[in-house]
Order: structure tokens, then sequence, then C-alpha cells
């Protein structure tokens, strides 16, 4: 777990040290704050104390940031050769794995400990489902998990940070539109899996407050499969021939 | 402490990178991993620190199979991978700290183990700058704390002095000689002064096969270019004469050399007896030694000729 932690940690310092964390910061809750408040159908122009609007825009600011984050993971490390290092290290691959992992949805964590205040001041206009709510949050914790583990798996198939970036989006893409498109126009069986696949299908029942064990799951299995592809990947230089 | 690699190969794809080698390195000793580029040098390495792994044959570190104990193989290691990799946006210390977590060093001993690596390695005055703001010789320098942090018991650098100056490259030396002192130290590179200068064995290897295996003296005895003596002859009136009594011998080779017609290089089967025979013919004959100097088959050579 230390060597995890180490890693993580280290990360993080990363992102704050090169001010990737601050923009990301600023723009997120600079495009959330707009779409919530200000702009679109925001919580005047729906007149209800509900931060629906928030986790609607903050799914799409999570789904294109989360790939800026973990795009140079280990598309970067590869290039420069510091994977090498890394890698000789007394730990597993897995572990490496798991550090970056926590980094990125560590500093996703924070972002949204930023929008507190947006629930906060929603509380007091009027009466707020805080089980919704809290709910919403989970489904945004999940979904960056999941986005994550993409992104993860998308860097350490590449050594070029754009690739990594552009394969992590139209993985992402697939998940959240291209599934529910093909369910859409499909019937029985299918339509179900495909329906089951769609990420945004399970977010919205998680961001209205309906937690099933399904969504977790799906949510759940979509992270561990990646980051298990990841791990598969990085070991194939263990390939005996 | 010891390395022992038995009979590894290693393929890329179709490709054969290493060809059924095996060598050992001994506890304290510094060896010295010779080969034009791409013989091999860098994936050896890479197998023994457990980055790759190999496609036949074992490799064990102090004992231990290292493909059945990757993370306790690591821990031993100290490794300064090609091309010095580092991460560049860190601060030395930080990324000394960094290190020195990751490979496994006790929180309670990290700045003193820190500490000893900055003296050590001479990063005092660099050791709040960004690594990417240093010159090539001081992350070089990092490079080699960074393998050093945690002290372990064998170290193994993968061209530690490519692109350095002369003065940066006896530094390096002197510090590699000083680590060699108490760990078993395994070293590649293609600068052969270099190799003599710091090991104590050299191994060379081509196209994937380990072409010579000894000291620099062992190696010298093997090359059948061997040792030469350069002879000045004084008091004599004819060259050819001089000349003509020296090829009488049977046991060396003669051949002019100089402008002055007195100079001769001596290939000799044995070189204190082709010593003995020409101060007696020289006394014999009335001339006597102007100067006779050995000079040793360069490494150079060497190494040419066991990888053309």
């Amino acid at each position: 777990m230390e060597f995890v932690l180490t890693i993580a940690k280290k990360e993080i310092r990363s992102f704050f040290d090169s001010l990737i964390a601050y923009i990301l910061l600023t723009a997120f809750l600079g495009i959330s704050g707009f779409f919530t408040w200000v702009y679109g159908s925001d919580i005047f122009l729906i007149n209800q104390a509900t931060l629906l609007p928030f986790f609607n825009v903050a799914l799409w600011t999570i789904f294109f940031f989360t790939p800026a984050l973990t795009m140079k993971m280990f598309a970067e490390e590869k290039r420069t050769g510091t994977l090498e290092f890394l890698l000789t290290k007394p730990g597993e691959d897995i572990q490496v794995i798991a550090g970056k992992f926590l980094a990125v949805t560590g500093l996703t964590a924070i972002s949204l400990l930023l929008t507190i205040p947006y629930y906060i001041t929603v509380s007091t206009l009027g009466p707020l489902d805080h089980g919704a709510t809290i709910s919403g949050y989970i489904g945004l914790l999940l979904l960056s998990g999941a986005l994550t583990g993409i992104g993860l798996l998308a860097s350490s198939l590449t050594n070029n940070q754009i690739v990594a970036y552009l394969a992590a989006i139209f993985t992402g893409l697939f998940f959240m539109i291209i599934t529910g498109v093909i369910s859409q126009n499909t019937t029985g069986s299918l339509s179900v899996i495909f329906n089951f696949l769609n990420l945004q299908f399970h977010y919205d029942a998680v961001s209205r407050g309906v937690i099933d064990s399904r969504n977790i799951i799906f949510f759940v299995s979509l992270t561990v499969v990646s980051l298990y592809l990841t791990s598969l990947n990085l070991s194939s230089r263990f390939i005996k021939s | 402490m010891s390395i022992t690699v038995q009979n590894v190969s290693k393929y890329y794809g179709s490709q054969k990178a290493l060809n059924n080698i095996s060598f050992r390195v001994d506890t304290g000793e510094v060896v010295g991993f010779l080969g034009p580029n791409g013989a091999g040098k860098t994936t050896t390495m890479k197998i023994i620190t457990t980055y790759l792994a190999a496609s036949e044959g074992d490799v064990t570190v102090s004992g231990l199979p290292v493909e059945e104990n990757r993370k306790a193989v690591r821990a031993k290691i100290g490794y300064l991978p090609e091309n010095n990799p580092l991460y560049t946006d860190m601060q030395v210390i930080d990324y000394l700290r960094f290190a020195a977590s990751v490979n496994g060093v006790k929180k309670e001993e990290t700045d003193s183990r820190i500490k000893e690596m900055v003296v050590l390695c001479g990063l005092d005055s660099e050791k709040h700058k960004y690594i990417s703001e240093l010159s090539k010789g001081y992350r070089q320098r990092v490079g080699l704390a960074q393998a050093m942090i945690h002290d372990p018991e064998i170290l193994i650098l993968d061209e530690p002095t490519t692109g350095l100056d002369p003065n940066q490259i006896v530094e390096i030396r002197n510090l590699i000689r000083k680590m060699g002192e108490k760990k078993t130290v395994l070293l590649s590179t293609h600068i052969l002064s270099e190799v003599e200068a710091t090991c104590d064995r050299i191994l060379i290897i081509n196209k994937g096969e380990i072409v010579a295996d000894g000291t620099a003296a062992d190696l010298r005895k093997m090359s059948s270019a061997g040792d030469i003596l350069h002879l000045k002859v004084g008091g004599a009136d004819d060259p050819e004469k001089v000349l003509s009594v020296l090829s009488a011998q049977q046991n060396f080779l003669t051949e002019k050399t100089g402008e002055s017609g007195f100079e001769f290089i001596i290939n000799p089967d044995d070189i204190r007896e082709a010593k003995k025979l020409i101060f007696s013919m020289c006394a014999e004959n009335g001339w006597y030694i102007d100067s006779l100097t050995a000079k040793e088959t360069k490494l150079e050579d060497i190494f040419r000729e066991l990888t053309n």
C-alpha cells in the first residue's frame, strides 16, 4: 500500500506542479457552475431545488477532462523511459497502475469537494433531496473511476499522449452514446445487452437517486476490466518469444 | 550478492537478441560489459533487473531465480537504465525522496540517505533545482544517486558515462570505483579505456553471444595480436645488418620502423625471452640498447578483433 500511495502522491503533486490541476479545476468549476446557475436548463429555469443540472453537465466535463489527466500516465513514461525506472522498483505492475488510478480519481474527488458550496446553496433555496444528491456524487465518482480505467488502458497502449487522449475519448463515446444508439435500434436480447453497456443509462439512474446493484456492478466491472487489461498490457513485456 | 546468467536466450519476435549466453558476476566484483551497439548489453541488463523476461534460460540474483522473485530481486538491485530516464519536472531533492520511497527506504532513514547521496554524488549545489535545468553531467549523477539511494547490494549501470565530458567521466568513474569496494557492479559501456580503469573483469558481447570473459590482461593474452616491443639500437653502423641479425631469431618477428633505420618493432612469442635475446645479441655485436619499450596491445584492437 505504501508503494501505491507513494506513486499516487507523486502524480498528484505533479498535477499541481504543472498547473494541470489548477487549469482543470478552474475549468471544471467554471463550466459546471455556468450551466448549473447561469445558462441553459439551469436551476432557476427549472425552478426546483435540485442539483440535477449540475450532475448533467458534470458528466460531460468529467468525460472530457479525465482522459486529459490519464493520457500522460503511461504514454509519457514510455516515451521518456521512466516506466522502466518505475517497473524495476520493488513493487508490482498493478501497484503502479493503482497509484496512478488513485491520483486521477483523487483529483476528481477534490474537484467534487469544491462543489459542496453548490450543495449548501441549493439546500438553502428549497427542499433538496439529500439522498438523491449524495447518490449523484457517488455516480460521478463511479463514472470517474470507469473513465480513469479506460484512460489508463489507452495510455498504456501507446507512447503518444494525443493518441492516448483520442483513444480514451472514442472508447468513452462508445459506452456513452453508441451503445445507446444501438440499443434503441435493436430489439430483444441485443437491445438489452447494449442498454446494459450504456454508461449514460447507469449514470442517469444513479444521479436521480436510484442506486441499483446493476449500476454499481456495471461501473465497477468497467473499471476493473480496464485496469486488468492495462496490467495485462504492461506484463506483455514478459512474453517469452 | 552474485549474479548468474545461465544459457539465456531472448527473442524479439523472430529476431534473436541473445543467443544462449552464460556468465556470472561474483560478490564485490566490478564487471564491465562491452560490445558494439545492438549486441545485447541492454537486453541482458533488462532481464537481470526483471524489466524483461528471458525467452530461455535462468537468471539468478543472490541465489534467487529472478522470474519467481521479481519483487525481492528488485529490492536488491540499484539500476540506472539506458539513457538515464528522469522525471524532469521534479526537483532533485523531491526526485530522490520519491526514489527512496519507491525503493522501500524507511521513512526515518530517508533524510539521512538523501543527504549521503547528495554528498557522495556532489549534488549539494543543485539539489533544489528542477532536473530539467541540470546539465547532462549532473543528471547522470542524479541517476546514479537514484540507483544507490537504498544502498543496494548490486548496481547495474547501463552506460553510466555517455555524454559526459572527460572531467565528469573521471568523477563518475571514481564514484563507481568507490561503490565497487562494497557492492557488486555490472556496467555497460562502449568506451574501452573506461572498463580498463574501472573494472576487475570484462565481458565482451557480440551479436548476442559472449565472445570474451576475463581481466584486461587475460584478454590481451587471448588476443592473437599479443604484446609488442619497440627497440632502438645504438652504436651500429648498418641498419640492414642489425635487421638481419634480429631476423635470424626464430622466436620473434621483426619489422623496421621510424626514420633513423635503427628502430624496430618486435613481435615475440615470449616477451621476457625476447628481451634476453636482444640484450645478448647487442652485447655480442658491440651495440647498445638505446631504448626498449614494451607496448601493450590496445584493448581497442582486441575489441575490434573479437567483434568484427
